[in-house]
């Protein structure tokens, strides 16, 4: 049965509160994160790697920490039932993976759009053709303008910790988007980690559809006829204004969860070695690998500073730009075959030639230490910079 | 819903758009209105920009006069025809992705049922055949496999309106429509017969050519949605503009069907029968 829980502020849950440590794999994190999110509903479709996540969350609503979970038909169908349950004004978790996500895909910008915000975990992995069940995160390509908020977290403790400080920012008056935390499945999910976790009889205090930007679906507002002529399908331009304003809307909603995010996550990225020349720049496990490629050329003599970027969405673009001013090579390996982090980065970046789009992985390949520091060496001396360390 | 909720104070009353204002003073949220009504009461949809002779805008006006609590009732929609009569709804309606009604109701009845434990909050689901028959039929079957407390209503053109007159699943064996240039190869679906055998507690088949038994099916629909489970009516309300008949014969034509393959029939198991049974009593 459930610990007797007390509601605390997210500041007090995340910030004050003490913790201890906790030898947990990352789906095991999940369900911590769950069990102190006074989560109330929660709707579960099994994928692999997802499912050990959503089978702790179901065990939690038969211990009475969520009020209502099953199991639903499938993914889009899921997305679809999480979106009328918060339509319905309560907190609801949901999650899922690789090709899960490609079948619910319509229903993300729907989140967005009706200001929703819905945390769902994305445990990542491929996607067909052709078949793979092995972790590869190219489906965060595909999320990248949903207009969901998307995290990208690099250990167990990462996703805990996102996860719960995702609903404090979702939640915000002025934010009310969904939020994504993306993990590499099976890296993070089904090994065992370190993480600290605040007391177990502490919970966030509970959603309040008050709140919310845009009223709850419960006939409790004023039912005016918000609508006086369908948007849908007319050829008229208040019609596309009205549309277009209400996309610059959730636009602007994320813009405004920067600060929050900068707040809760201590930063949309995080730079160590700040003078150097050389970065890595990763998001994920990437950056786990990136950390162990920048011991390995130390040893070697070469200086690499690391760039973490915990943030997708909104992009740390002023950050990196900041970050970046002296640098002269930003080596981005990513897990996925289309290398969408390095794109988001060359965008952002003026002299984009610095970037080295690599190494990449994929198909459940690992990515070794030793690759990274081959390219990381192989661009140093083809930009003539190797010499100069 | 509470009065105090949408009557607006005195100072500011006259802000307020006509519409709204006859809303609240000739509503059907705290007076029960039903069909008999109809032309004394300022309805939840009383305008729409549906072809002339719509038989979809009749069906989901006379779903909407039917529904015995307005005032906390939420029609949960999907795009096609039935969308342009209710996106002007003055109750909270949801249009989101194409077929995933039934799943959209589920999550928010049980939302509902948690945040109003003691209140019954109606979920209504009114779309047309192809998002309950075609794109949505694995989600509407899987609510009532579940024993979702929802009502599902379909108003069945038999075609794909919207999108230009098109095959639906619901469309007669035989018809020629758009992508189906030979004539539909297989008959309707059989959802009536498929809700009978896959939990619904009360389902009914009616047509537009009879109003009355509309109301009473919506009413049955409601009331076994709340105590019992999943419900479902099916409405047969035909589309003068891509069955080519003139707009003026829209109700002729649903009362040809009735007497041939459209038939009325009802559907109630005895747990429902005894539900519907006590509410008469009571009433």
């Amino acid at each position: 049965m459930a610990v007797k829980q007390s509601a605390v502020s997210a500041d007090e849950l995340l910030f004050a509160a003490p913790r201890k440590q906790a030898f947990i794999t990352g789906s095991e994190a999940v369900a911590e994160a769950v069990k102190r999110a006074n989560v109330e509903m929660a709707i579960a479709y099994p994928i692999t790697p997802q499912s050990e996540s959503m089978h702790l969350v179901g065990d939690l609503y038969a211990g009475g920490y969520l009020k209502d979970y099953y199991r639903g038909e499938n993914e889009f169908a899921v997305m679809a039932a999480v979106h009328g349950a918060s339509l319905g004004g309560g907190r609801v978790f949901t999650a899922t993976s690789g090709p899960g996500t490609l079948r619910a895909m319509e229903m993300f910008p729907v989140w967005a759009g009706s200001r929703q915000p819905i945390v769902c975990a994305f445990m990542c992995r491929g996607v067909s053709l052709p078949p793979s069940i092995q972790p590869e995160n190219i489906e965060m390509a595909m999320l990248l303008d949903t207009g969901m908020l998307m995290l990208h977290a690099e250990n167990a403790q990462d996703f805990f910790d996102m996860i719960l400080k995702g609903y404090a920012v979702a939640e915000q008056p002025e934010v009310h988007l969904p939020v994504g935390v993306f993990v590499d499945g099976f890296f993070v999910t089904h090994t065992r980690d370190l993480v600290m976790l605040p007391q177990e009889d502490l919970k966030l205090s509970a959603y309040d559809p008050a709140c919310s930007p845009v009223p709850a679906f419960d006939m409790e507002t004023p039912p005016v006829r918000i609508v006086r002529d369908p948007l849908l399908n007319k050829s008229n331009f208040i019609s596309y204004a009205a549309n277009a304003s209400w996309h610059q809307e959730v636009l602007a909603a994320a813009e405004r969860a920067r600060k929050h995010l900068n707040r809760y996550l201590g930063g949309l990225l995080e730079v160590e070695n700040r003078e150097a020349r050389v970065f890595i720049a990763a998001s994920g496990t990437a950056v786990s690998q990136g950390r162990e490629a920048i011991k390995a050329l130390r040893s070697e003599g070469f200086e690499v500073g690391l760039i973490k970027i915990k943030s997708v969405r909104p992009f740390p673009t002023a950050e990196l730009i900041a970050a970046t001013e002296k640098a002269e090579l930003l080596v981005v390996p990513e897990f996925n075959a289309g290398g969408w982090l390095a794109r988001e980065i060359k965008a952002a970046l003026d002299y984009n030639s610095r970037v080295l789009a690599g190494p990449r992985v994929f198909g459940g390949m690992t990515m070794p230490v030793e690759l990274i520091v081959s390219e990381v060496k192989k661009a140093m001396q083809e930009k003539g910079l190797a010499k100069s360390i | 819903m509470s009065t105090r909720i949408v009557t607006p104070v005195m100072e500011f009353a006259d802000l307020l758009p006509q519409d709204y204002r006859e809303l609240v003073a000739n509503g059907p949220f705290f007076a029960r209105k039903g069909l008999k009504d109809l032309g004394t009461f300022k309805e939840i949809i009383d305008e729409h920009p549906h072809c002339a002779g719509c038989g979809v805008a009749l069906g989901v006006r006379l779903v909407a006069a039917s529904l015995p609590a307005p005032a906390d009732t939420i029609i949960i929609g999907t795009p096609g025809c039935s969308f342009f009569g209710l996106a002007q709804t003055a109750v909270n309606y949801s249009n989101t992705a194409f077929g995933n009604q039934n799943a959209v109701a589920s999550g928010l009845k049980r939302m509902l049922s948690l945040r109003y434990p003691d209140r019954h909050k109606d979920v209504v689901v009114l779309v047309g055949d192809g998002g309950i028959a075609d794109i949505g039929l694995d989600m509407t079957l899987h609510s009532w496999f579940r024993r979702e407390k929802i009502v599902t209503i379909m108003v069945d053109n038999e075609v794909y309106g919207n999108t230009g007159g098109q095959e639906s699943g619901m469309t007669k064996e035989g018809q020629v429509l758009n992508m189906a240039p030979g004539g539909k190869k297989f008959p309707k679906i059989p959802v009536f017969e498929i809700a009978k055998v896959s939990g619904c507690a009360y389902a009914a088949k009616v047509t537009v050519a009879s109003p009355r038994m509309i109301e009473k099916a919506v009413n049955r629909a409601v009331w076994v949605a709340r105590q019992v489970g999943p419900s479902y009516v099916q409405i047969y309300t035909p589309c003068p503009t891509n069955l080519k008949f003139p707009p003026d014969q829209t109700v002729r034509m649903a009362a040809e069907a009735e007497k041939s393959y459209y038939a009325a029939e009802e559907f109630i198991t005895d747990e429902a029968a005894k539900c519907l049974q006590q509410l008469t009593t009571e009433s």
